[in-house]
This record gives structure tokens, sequence and C-alpha cells, in this order.
């Protein structure tokens, strides 16, 4: 297993990125349940994680790790959970508590072939849609997506500081081609990673509302242990954070949930253009798909059409300014994925202009390849 | 010591929260509420280093009324929260309070390997043989032959000892206690809190409006005296015939061991590691 020492160019894989992110970012509890592909996660942090005084545990579940990655983060300590699509699946409820109570916390999904056990040693972008949706309720949530070594590092280190600023979780999505793909990056030291902590309070504790409202719509949060003793429930739950069935009580509090992201949308999207300037046809991609898209749009400038990428980070809440952006200026967009068009699905939601979209989709457990990109590209030129 | 009722409800309920509380009356989750208190008094602990974690049902609403940092969880995964809890903060004092539902059926694989591993949480698990909350169907400690609204036949299954399930599993220190032997209980529950590693004390209760209705156990003075007659120590238990003990229980220290403790070995693991790497 690679180590690394930041500043220094190391040949790592994305899961190893991650984990190297993670420790940057300050996280120092990791609970997880081994799983294909996304297992060397927790072999590097088991290894890792004591050398910095934090705390690795194996639970005997999914379910278990994300309860324990929640009351670690609750008793002040930043922390992690990494699995892959079945396991994802049992995460669920208690990823609505983490939402519903606003603890932060980050869960990597590495996406493998699915439904069920499907393929575990294919990749696939099938769980787009349940990290948005797949806990029960209505509920504000950030996913982002990596699509290279270096992106496995700085976006985890994102996903952290998100979560902490927000206090919501937040879904990092990793697919098996950027997980076990080898790179060589180079690292930034610790003094250039930026790192943001959740705010605590600062009144004294008989004063403290843990749920309460403030001009960013995003409780202080304490530590248990620390002097401030307050009720933590999945109830739907008061400023004090105790259950209310008032129903003002329950609208105020579930519209702060979606309106601290929605504040904070400008510094959430996360997209990236490729020579989209003067693009006429553009690519819309994520994850290791958009690798692939990359190298279809530059081959198509050899061609002489004007194509151009834009690439999705944050994939929730859905980037719709860039989206607009891109579908305004081009005559049609092309939206490759490993599955059967969960994001083309959202594109199309946003697309006020009636600008042509292609989806191109692989659910065989295979890559798309540049080449397939570029035929898309030529047939709409 | 008998401590003043009046220090415990003054000290420890949250007075200007939410009360009136939603048990029944008669309920034996007032009991074993006032049992903790008593025992975390007795112990001296102090209130900012007590976390006290719930899942989901009657005996789990307890988290609401009292003043600690208290964590009412999903259903059945308290003690996998409460892990995380203990892990993060090792000098925090970490207790679980579930029902047998939540403990032992949809909680059941938690329980067994939060036992395993030995960590130094207590598990408080109040025994009513009910899912109460829900609407009184049959849980895992539902005896055979018993009415439920899920077993109106008569329940086809037989029912778990907690207890002797927690000592299988590995806990350091396993007991059983009832809500009608209150002051036993309060001793238990300080010897649980005192002790290094995983313990469980498994609490019998009542809950009359759900289960002893539909099985025709009595009020809950009935169902509370009831344990008073069933109840044997385990030191005579252990002398009785199985016949004997038929429907009967033993209540008492069942398991009391010193091994080592999951959280402890870990800060040692994490103090080498931090001198490994200077």
């Amino acid at each position: 297993m690679a180590s690394a020492e930041q500043g220094q160019r190391v040949l790592l894989q994305g899961n190893e990125a991650v984990v190297h992110g993670a420790i940057a970012a300050g996280c120092r509890f990791f609970a997880g349940y081994p799983i294909t592909p996304a297992s060397e996660i927790s072999e590097l942090l088991s290894v890792m994680l004591p050398k910095v005084g934090g705390t690795f545990i194996q639970m005997e579940d999914e379910i278990a790790s994300m309860g324990a990655i929640i009351g670690a983060s609750l008793a002040g300590v930043k922390s992690m959970t990494a699995t892959s699509g079945p396991g994802f699946s049992l995460m669920q409820e208690n990823l609505g508590y983490a939402c519903i109570t606003e603890v932060p916390c980050v869960v990597v999904n590495v996406m493998r072939g699915g439904p069920s056990t499907g393929l575990p040693t294919n990749v696939s972008q099938g769980d787009v849609l349940m990290a948005r949706w797949g806990t029960h309720g209505d509920h504000p949530i950030i996913v982002l997506a990596v699509s290279s070594v270096s992106d496995c590092f700085s976006i985890t280190v994102r996903a952290f500081n998100l979560s902490e600023k927000y206090r919501v979780p937040v879904i990092l999505l990793s697919d098996e081609v950027v997980a076990h793909t080898r790179e060589s990056v180079v690292l930034p030291s610790q003094d250039k990673v930026r790192v943001v902590d959740r705010i605590a309070p600062s009144v004294p504790p008989q004063w403290y509302k843990p749920y309460a409202d403030n001009n960013r719509g995003v409780p202080d949060m304490a530590a248990f242990g620390e002097g401030y003793r307050h009720h933590v429930t999945g109830l739907v739950h008061d400023e004090r954070g105790f259950p209310t069935q008032q129903p003002k009580e329950i609208e105020s509090f579930l519209m702060r949930l979606h309106d601290k992201i929605t504040k904070g949308f400008s510094e959430i999207m996360i997209t990236k253009n490729h020579l989209m300037e003067d693009a006429e046809v553009c690519v819309i991609a994520y994850g290791c798909v958009s690798r692939a898209a990359l190298m279809a749009i530059k081959m198509a400038r050899q061609h002489g059409i004007k194509a151009g990428l834009l690439q999705l980070v944050t994939l929730f809440p859905f980037p719709r300014k860039a989206v607009d952006a891109a579908l305004r200026q081009c005559k049609a967009a092309i939206v490759p994925e490993l599955n059967l068009g969960q994001m083309a699905r959202e594109i199309n939601r946003v697309n006020q202009t009636g600008t042509r979209i292609i989806k191109h989709n692989r659910i065989d457990g295979q890559m798309i390849t540049p080449n397939e990109i570029l035929k898309q590209i030529l047939g709409v030129s | 010591m008998v401590v003043e009722t009046e220090v415990i409800r003054r000290e420890y309920l949250r007075h200007d929260k939410k009360f009136p509380h939603v048990w029944c009356p008669g309920c034996g989750n007032g009991i074993v509420l006032g049992s903790l208190l008593r025992a975390i008094h007795g112990l001296g602990l102090p209130k900012d280093d007590v976390v006290v974690v719930s899942g989901i049902g009657c005996s789990s609403r307890m988290t609401t009324y009292i003043d600690f940092n208290t964590l009412h969880t999903t259903h059945g995964r308290a003690l996998t929260f409460a892990t995380g809890v203990k892990l993060a903060k090792p000098r925090l004092k970490v207790i679980a309070v579930m029902g047998d539902g939540d403990a032992t059926a949809i909680g059941g694989n938690h329980f067994i390997h939060a036992a395993r591993r030995n960590i130094s949480i207590t598990a408080i698990i109040v025994n009513n043989s009910t899912y109460g909350m829900t609407g009184g169907q049959y849980s895992p400690t539902t005896p055979y032959g018993s009415r439920s609204t899920t077993s109106v036949y008569g329940h086809v299954e037989h029912d778990f000892s907690i207890a002797e399930l927690a000592v299988t599993a590995g806990a350091s220190f396993v007991a059983r206690g009832t809500v009608y032997h209150a002051a036993q209980l309060d001793k238990l529950l300080e010897e649980a809190m005192s002790k290094r590693g995983f313990s469980v004390v498994e609490v019998i209760s009542n809950c009359h409006v759900q289960h002893g209705r539909r099985n025709k156990l009595g009020d809950a003075v009935t169902m509370i005296t009831g344990f008073r007659d069933r109840a044997v120590p385990v030191a005579k238990a252990a002398k009785m015939t199985a016949e004997e003990m038929q429907g009967k229980f033993s209540i008492g220290v069942l398991c009391d061991v010193d091994k080592p403790v999951s959280t402890e070995e870990y800060e040692r693991i994490r103090s080498e590691a931090c001198q490994l790497k200077s």
C-alpha cells in the first residue's frame, strides 16, 4: 500500500488519494465494512489513522458504520465511511438521520455495477440518483463526483469542508475506474490545504440552542462532553432539539435545512469547463466518463469541430446555472453515462432552450471510450 | 444509601422541556429511569461526561427527559452510535438504553458484536416482551404461546434470554433485574457502569397495556408483583432443576469477568503508532 509524504510526487490509486485527502481535511474517525471496490480506503485508514491520533474501526455492517460515524461526529471528531452500492443501500436510514440532525460526515460510495450484488468488480455510475434520494423524506444533500486521483484528494477535502460548514452529510461518488487507476500526483503540503471546521457555540451553556437559526441558517454545533448538554433526535425537533409536532415549527425547521444549502449554492457548485469558450457542441459528463469525454472533445477539435466539455463535480444540488449556460451556448449536448441516463434526466429537466440532448449509455460494466463519444459528436456536427 | 427523590428530580430531569412524558400510567420505564439516575448520582458522575444513547420505542424516549448529552437514534442502532461516541471521546461515560425488540431483533447483530468487541459501554435493556409503542406486536422475548397483535392465535416462536445471550456473546458484566426489585436494580446499574468493558443489565419490566392486557396478566401492580414471585436469585437458581425454574427467571449478576477492553486496547495502539511516526 503506497504511503505518500505531502508535497512529493507519488504514484497513487484513487482510493489511496481519498484517504490522504481525508486525513489532510482533519478526518480522525473512520468506521466501515469491507466491500469491493472501496476496501483499500479502509485498509489504508486502519494504518494511517492511529498515527495521527485518530480511530479506525471495522464495524459489523454498513448500518453500524454509518451510526458510528454519526456518533463520533457528535463527539466532535470529523468522521467518514466508505462503501460501494450494496453497502450504500444499507446506510440510507442513518444517512437520513445525519440529514435531520445536521451531523457533518462524509460518505464515500465507490460505485460498481448494480442493482443488488450486481457487478462487484466492474465500473458503473448507477447510484447517482440514490445518492440524492436514497433516504426517505424531503431533504437537501450534497453529492460530489471525482474523476481523477488528484480529484480524489482535493474533492475529498472539499467534501469535508462543505460538510462542516453546512452541517450536512456529503456523499462523495467515486467509481471503480477512478478508485483503482494509478496516477502520478503531487499532494499539497498540509499548510496549503484549506481546512474548514464547524463553528462551536460561544454562548454560556444555559443559553445554547442547538438548532437555532442564525444568519447562516447553520446552527453552531457543540460536541458531547464540552459542557453543552443537549438532545439529539431523528424526530423533527424544535430549536432546542426536542421533538415537536407543531406545524409551524416543523415547516420552519425543514425549510431551514433546505435554505442553508440554497444560500451556499455558489460555493457548493463545482464544475469544470474544458474548451467551452467557443464550443458549439458540448459533452456534459462526470466521474471517470469525463476523462474519456475530455479526450473525445480534443479529438473532435482535430476534426475541426468546436466541441467542449462541461464536467460536473457537484451533482447535487444540481448545478443548474452552469448546465443552463452550456445548453444555451451549444446546439447539442451529449451526456455519456454509465447508467441509463440518471443525470441526463436532470439535464433535460433544466433544458429551457430546447437544446438537443443526446444520451449515451453503457450498463455492461465496461468504460465508455473516447471514440464512442467522438462518434456522437460527429453525428451532431 | 437512600437518595432523596427530590434531589434526583431537581438535579437530573429536564423540567423546562417536554413533560409530561409519553409513558402509560404504571409503566416500568419510570422505575428504570429512577434507578438509572440514582446509579449515576451514586457514582458521582459529572453530567457533562455522561452520554445516554437510545434507540426507538417507549423506553428509548428516556433520553428526552434527562439532563445529559442525549442521543435518540434510529431503531435498533443505539449501540452503533454509542460505539462512535465512545471511540471518538473515550473519557465519556456512554450508556445505551434500549427495549427488547430494539436491542435483540433489529439491533441483535449490533448487540452481540458490541459484547464480543468488549467496548466500554453500559447497555440497559428494558424487556417488556413486546413492541409497546408501535402497537403490541410480538418481540424476540415474547413467550411461546402468548398473544400479541401479530400472534393472535398464540405465538409459535421461542423467546431469547437476553442476559444469557450477552454472556455467550462475551460481555464483561451481565446482570438481570426487575422493576419490582428497584433497590437491587440501583445497585446492578451502579456495578454495570463501574465495570470496564461491555456491561449489560436486562431489566424485566411490565407492559400491562399491550402485552399484559392481551394475555390476561392483570394491571401494572399485578404484573410488577408477579416479577417478585417469579424472580429467583442467581445463586439459588443455580441449584434448582429445570422443572423448578419453569416460569421463573434468575435475577442478580450472571457474569462478571475481566478481559481486555477494545477501547483501551485501541488507545494503546494509537499511542504506539503516534510514537512510531515521530
